[in-house]
């Protein structure tokens, strides 16, 4: 479903992805851990199409698309979504109206009708039903004055609304209180399915008790040092980052 | 050397019925102001006041007065109810108007009417709103106006349903000067909602000079929503001269999509103590639209309030120029002032000139102004793509949203759906 090989990925004339290779296939759920400033969110944003990055090498296939080709809101369209870090703040643009245009726009790409307003907010009902939450955020400007925890689950509420084929939750975890990761988690693995993926990035393996991930990565220096299943982040939980250590100064002095 | 548009306006004045130039039309005095007009000729960019808005081509064009009513379809006129009065080229159409079933207290009716009717007392008091301040514009207004709505609300009456005045321009052969002057008097603790569209039935490049006088009593209510959708190759030169009495509340919300060039001018004295001004307002400059809108507001009393949020967009080759002037004068203490301007340039090509200016000679004053100008955030603008939605109609949103808070606040659910829908239906063009 995604493929990255070899990406390297230049910010602000500073190489911050450094040769990473990723492969996600559906039903898959990956959880991407590393140190801060490692490169994470720059990886999350290179993949929704985020200006500002200059890519330098390496290719991206998302389905049977190069994904590095397409607009972001085409890549929206194919089936990506990234819940932000940080959500931004948009006053003046109501939550509900944001995400029927967003919706329909998505599905006229994909050549299916446009939901009129009974079918949208149908759906929306159906949507919040499954993840307790209230409705009245979604009477409100996109983001405005929202929480961060009621930032987060308006993420959440937009993945499950939108069902996109491969979800990528940024530090979704961060700043939550217990009530609202379980949401976020049951969320995520109400959605869970044979043919949708997730890449989940969080600096705590208390997510990944609820979250459940088939991988688990650390994302260090731009690029992928360490993989291996769920005890790996319990491992990391316990020791930190410093043992991988070692293992990337082979390939720095090799340079 | 003779200036174009100020002799055809001098031919167009002799021009005028043999009846307007009699003493019960306030002749004498337009005689008067035609010829102050005249000998001051135009304003030049040597006027500070008139730096950023040129006029040497306006000068070099001639204009005609409108002799006849000229038919319109009716389908442009805003949809609505309520009593209405409808000007095309200047001229009253009795026939798109509805003057019958006014509420008790609130007297309606075209100002050519009123002139007719008059007695010596209503004469001075018309007479009194003719007079012109030093300015071009309002004089050559002063001088030509033979029409215009003049409404009236007696003390204690409040009225629900919304006064609406249009103004439409009509295609005609050729390029005619319209002079209107509206006079509004709200009388004391009365209160009213006014709406006044400028609105164009066709291609046409007239000269529209008009004028506003709003008196408002002690105690008075005024919302006045202003809608100016004129023709891309239009000239438009707009004044209003408030007055606020004690305690006396003026809402405002002002849409200006334009015309080529347009002028508004808003000043508003706050004479009585406690009088309060909200003045809203959005500036679209698109195509090669050039608009220049100029607050002045006079604090003269103790605790008098303004609040003045004001949005200009700038798109392709337009203009956007804006003037926030407030005085608070010595005396004036207490008195509260804010001003907001902030503008979104929406091309390279597009410019916008911002100029608060504050000016305070009292004691215990809350002032504060702001004036931005910047583009629409990266950051929203990916968020809204990220999900799914198209550039254009990312930018589109993200303008419209930006414009919103100069009329959120806007207490009629109507009028503001109203607007929303205008620059909602404009805006795709312009942000994309
Ligand atoms: N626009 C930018 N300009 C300059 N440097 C940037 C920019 N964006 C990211 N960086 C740098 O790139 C590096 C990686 O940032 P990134 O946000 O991807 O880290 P992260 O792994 O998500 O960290 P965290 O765990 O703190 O969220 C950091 O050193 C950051 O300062
Ligand atoms: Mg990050």
């Amino acid at each position: 479903m995604l493929k990255i090989e070899n990406l390297h990925v230049r910010v602000a004339g500073k190489e911050i992805l450094k040769g990473l290779s990723l492969t996600v296939k559906p039903g898959e759920v990956h959880a991407i851990m590393g140190p801060n400033g490692a490169g994470k969110s720059t990886l999350g944003n290179v993949l929704a199409g985020r200006e500002g990055y200059e890519i330098t090498a390496g290719t991206v296939d998302f389905g049977d698309k190069d994904l590095l080709q397409l607009e972001p809101e085409e890549r929206a369209a194919e089936g990506l979504f990234l819940a932000f870090q940080y959500p931004v703040e948009i006053p003046g643009v109501n939550n509900t109206y944001f995400l029927k245009a967003a919706l329909n726009a998505q599905r006229k790409y994909r050549n299916e009708a446009e939901l009129d307003s009974m079918q949208f907010l149908k759906l929306v009902r159906e949507k919040l039903r499954v993840l307790h939450i209230s409705d009245d955020l979604l009477h409100r400007a996109v983001n405005s004055g929202f929480s961060g925890g009621e930032k987060k689950r308006n993420e959440i509420f937009q993945m499950a609304l939108l069902e996109p084929r491969l979800a990528i939750l940024d530090e979704t975890d961060s700043g939550l209180d217990i009530d609202a990761l379980k949401m976020v988690a049951e969320g995520v693995n109400h959605m869970r399915s044979a043919e949708r993926a997730f890449v989940v990035i969080t600096h705590y393996q208390r997510l990944l008790d609820y979250i459940v991930p088939d991988y688990v990565h650390v994302l260090a220096e731009g690029r992928i040092v360490e993989s291996g299943d769920k005890s790996l982040a319990h491992k990391l939980e316990q020791q930190g980052y410093a043992w991988l250590e070692e293992r990337r100064l082979p390939e720095r002095s090799g340079v | 050397m003779s200036v174009p548009l100020l002799a055809s306006l001098e031919q167009a004045f002799a021009q005028l019925p043999a009846a307007a130039l009699q003493a019960a039309q306030l002749g004498e005095s337009r005689r008067t102001h035609l010829a102050a007009a005249l000998a001051d000729g135009l304003p030049t960019a040597r006027a500070e006041r008139w730096r950023y808005t040129p006029l040497r081509a306006l000068e070099r064009r001639p204009f005609v007065t409108a002799a006849a009513l000229a038919e319109i379809d009716p389908a442009v006129l805003p949809a609505g109810e309520g009593p209405r009065l409808v000007f095309v080229n200047g001229v009253f159409a009795a026939a798109h108007s509805r003057l019958d079933g006014l509420p008790a207290g609130v007297e309606l009716l075209p100002l050519s009417q009123a002139l007719l009717g008059a007695d010596a007392r209503d004469l001075a008091h018309l007479a009194r709103r003719f007079d012109a301040s030093d300015d071009t514009f309002a004089r050559l207004n002063a001088a030509f106006a033979l029409d215009g709505l003049v409404l009236r609300v007696a003390a204690g009456t409040r009225c629900e349903q919304p006064v609406t005045v249009v103004m439409v321009g009509a295609p005609t052969t050729t390029d005619i000067a319209v002079h209107l002057r509206h006079l509004v008097d709200i009388g004391e603790g009365a209160s009213l909602r006014l709406v006044e569209h400028q609105l164009s039935a066709g291609a046409q490049a007239h000269l529209v000079n008009s004028l506003c006088h709003v008196h408002l009593k002690p105690g008075a209510r005024l919302s006045h929503l202003r809608v100016q959708c004129e023709d891309v190759a239009a000239t438009l030169f707009t004044r209003t001269e408030g007055v606020l009495a004690g305690a006396a509340e003026y809402q405002r919300a002002d849409l200006e999509l334009g015309a080529a060039l347009s002028r508004h001018e808003l000043n508003i004295a706050l004479q009585g103590n406690g009088a309060r001004l909200r003045s809203n307002g959005v500036l679209l400059a698109d195509g090669r639209r050039h608009l220049d809108t100029r607050l002045g507001i006079d604090h003269i009393a103790r605790d008098t309030r303004c609040e003045l949020t004001w949005r200009g967009l700038g798109a392709d080759r337009g203009r956007a120029v804006f003037h926030g002037g407030i005085l608070i004068r010595a005396g004036a203490d207490g008195t509260s002032a804010q001003l907001s301007n902030k503008n979104l340039l929406l091309s390279p090509h597009a410019e916008i000139d911002t100029q608060p200016v504050l000016e305070i000679h009292a004691d215990e004053v809350q002032a504060s102004h702001g004036a931005t100008v910047g583009q629409l955030d990266a950051n929203a603008l990916f968020y809204l793509r990220s999900r799914g939605v198209g550039e254009a109609q990312a930018r589109t949103l993200l303008t419209l949203a930006f414009c919103r808070v100069a009329l959120d606040d806007l207490d009629d659910d109507a009028l503001r759906e109203q607007i929303d829908a205008l620059l909602a239906a404009r805006l795709p063009e312009v942000a994309a």
